[in-house]
């Protein structure tokens, strides 16, 4: 915009005064938050060990490297349970969101005044506790070991899985819900032959993805005893054996990048 | 005549997977795994009997929660989140910007723009949580390690967002500013910076969303913040204690999750 300049000749500038002094305000108040914030946060720290932390990081990536590559074959069973309860899980999880998600959606919930909420809430109350939270109640009402990890990873996916499942219901297209219901199909029939069709890749791409995340977070699960190979990482940990630690580092990171991959490819194939 | 060759029976055509062989292998494969998976499974079932009664007790713990007896602990913890979620999507944004405008293909060269995409693949390729174990090793217990962790986090997230958006830019604002013979700066601060500064912001705000959910889980290892409070109200099974910890977590997600996107409407 144009304005003014003392000697009257017009100048450009990208904002105007007040523009400007808005926006000074809004950087002042972010940056005294940021301060604030830091003084609270660091009220409490030990600043000698944060002096101390790159001789210590020294320290421990010398003992990190080489990895315990014999102790691979103790990983093995560890692994496999890891990726059973990403798979499980998945499918619980799976299970209970698709009648979740129909209740949920606008254009197939039966009573938008009372199914509609109480099926948001269990899509919000299940997005917002991380599956790592889940697995440590889970730990301490059912017991340690794999059936913990399963039902977190299952709980947490519930409310992935509807909520992208019922945005997907709720913008297919109407025209051929029409047409099957102009046949005389019965509701059953229109969600199967009218919906379900339509969905179903959108429902397969979702499975796959969220199956790719929960192999990412079954891997750490067992660092509070919910089963798999973060059993093995809380107990290497524990002992500070750092050459076992980053053999875990290293399936761990192996195994995510090649469910990522699988994920990649299958989703590429299905959309 | 014709009843001969028209058809009365429709077969309905299978919807995923077309081919035959195709759909076998992989349906077969999948029950094959699911039976072993089962199998291999150990259940304590006793034990699962056992717990039932705690289950219902922490139930009753969520129905009412306990704020008050240990409420010096978790506005302790409560604190100690909250700051580090916004002291470290500060910094986070801050590192990541330069990282983000690194990693465009079309405004970097090749060598910087290789550099920047390989500190985004490791930002995230690493668990937040396996980062927090690390950087507790390093810098002691407490906040400020996980501020550290979450501001990695941080970085690539918001860098390979920042870098996808900004070679999806309209090149014809760019290419007009550098007709005018703008430096390589002002090319960045009037072309690039108007067009993507609505989606930094509102990145920016998602990412604190996401902050505060991960600032209640690095805690478990160490990191500080209310993660750390919760774990030791499971482990002395304090359900009450705990319910109210989650009821408060779930509230501060929500208001967040709302009010950012009513900022980021605003904003675009």
């Amino acid at each position: 915009m144009l304005v003014s300049t003392p000697n009257g000749q017009p100048a450009w500038a990208q904002r105007s005064g007040r523009a400007k002094l808005a926006l000074w305000a809004g950087w002042l108040a972010l940056v005294a938050l940021f301060v604030f914030c830091w003084q609270i946060m660091t009220k409490d720290t030990i600043w000698y060990f944060i002096y101390d932390a790159p001789r210590q990081a020294a320290d421990i990536g010398s003992r990190m490297v080489p990895p315990a590559w014999t102790y691979m074959d103790r990983l093995w069973w560890p692994l496999w349970d890891t990726l059973n309860i990403a798979t499980l899980g998945t499918v619980m999880g799976v299970i209970i969101a698709v009648p979740v998600a129909f209740l949920a959606a606008r254009n197939t919930t039966p009573s938008p005044y009372i199914a509609r909420p109480i099926a948001l809430l269990i899509i919000v109350s299940s997005r917002s506790i991380n599956s790592l939270i889940w697995a440590l109640l889970l730990v301490s009402i059912i017991g340690p070991g794999v059936l913990a990890g399963i039902v977190a990873i299952g709980l947490r996916s519930i409310g992935f899985v509807a909520k992208l499942l019922y945005e997907a219901i709720e913008e297919i297209d109407e025209s051929q819900v029409e047409a099957v219901t102009a046949t005389g199909a019965s509701p059953r029939q229109v969600i199967d032959y009218g919906i379900v069709p339509r969905i179903l890749p959108a429902f397969a791409g979702i499975s796959v993805f969220r199956w790719d995340i929960n192999i990412r977070e079954s891997t750490i699960l067992g660092l509070v005893g919910a089963g798999g190979i973060g059993l093995q990482l809380q107990a290497s940990l524990n002992v500070l054996a750092w050459s076992k630690v980053t053999l875990i580092f290293i399936v761990i990171l192996a195994t995510v990048v090649l469910s990522e991959w699988v994920s990649a490819k299958v989703r590429h194939a299905i959309i | 005549m014709a009843d001969a060759t028209y058809p009365h029976r429709w077969k309905r055509p299978p919807v995923l997977i077309q081919d035959r062989r195709w759909r076998l292998a992989i349906y077969g494969g999948g029950l094959v795994w699911l039976v072993l998976a089962i199998a291999s499974i150990e259940v304590n079932w006793l034990r699962v009997y056992e717990g039932l009664e705690r289950g219902w007790r922490f139930i009753e713990g969520f129905l009412q929660p306990d704020f008050t007896s240990r409420w010096e602990d978790i506005s302790q913890g409560l604190i100690e989140s909250l700051t580090m979620t916004v002291t470290s999507t500060v910094v986070g944004v801050l590192i990541s910007v330069p990282i983000g405008i690194g990693a465009a293909r079309n405004l970097a060269p090749t060598a910087v723009y290789l550099v920047c995409r390989a500190i985004i693949a490791v930002s995230r390729a690493l668990q937040e949580i396996i980062i927090a174990i690390l950087l507790v090793a390093m810098f002691g217990f407490g906040p400020f390690a996980g501020f550290l962790t979450l501001s990695f986090a941080t970085i690539g997230f918001l860098a390979k967002l920042l870098a996808e958006d900004i070679e999806d830019i309209d090149e014809a604002q760019a290419e007009a500013i550098r007709a005018t013979g703008a430096s390589w700066w002002q090319l960045i601060n009037y072309a690039i910076q108007p067009q993507v500064m609505p989606r930094l912001i509102g990145l920016s705000l998602y990412r604190l969303d996401i902050n505060f959910r991960e600032s209640a889980v690095i805690g478990i290892v160490g990191a500080g913040g209310i993660g750390a409070t919760l774990n030791t109200a499971i482990d002395r099974y304090e359900y009450d204690s705990a319910g109210a910890i989650i009821m408060i977590v779930i509230v501060i997600v929500m208001m967040a999750e709302y009010s950012s996107s009513h900022v980021r409407k605003w904003v675009q």
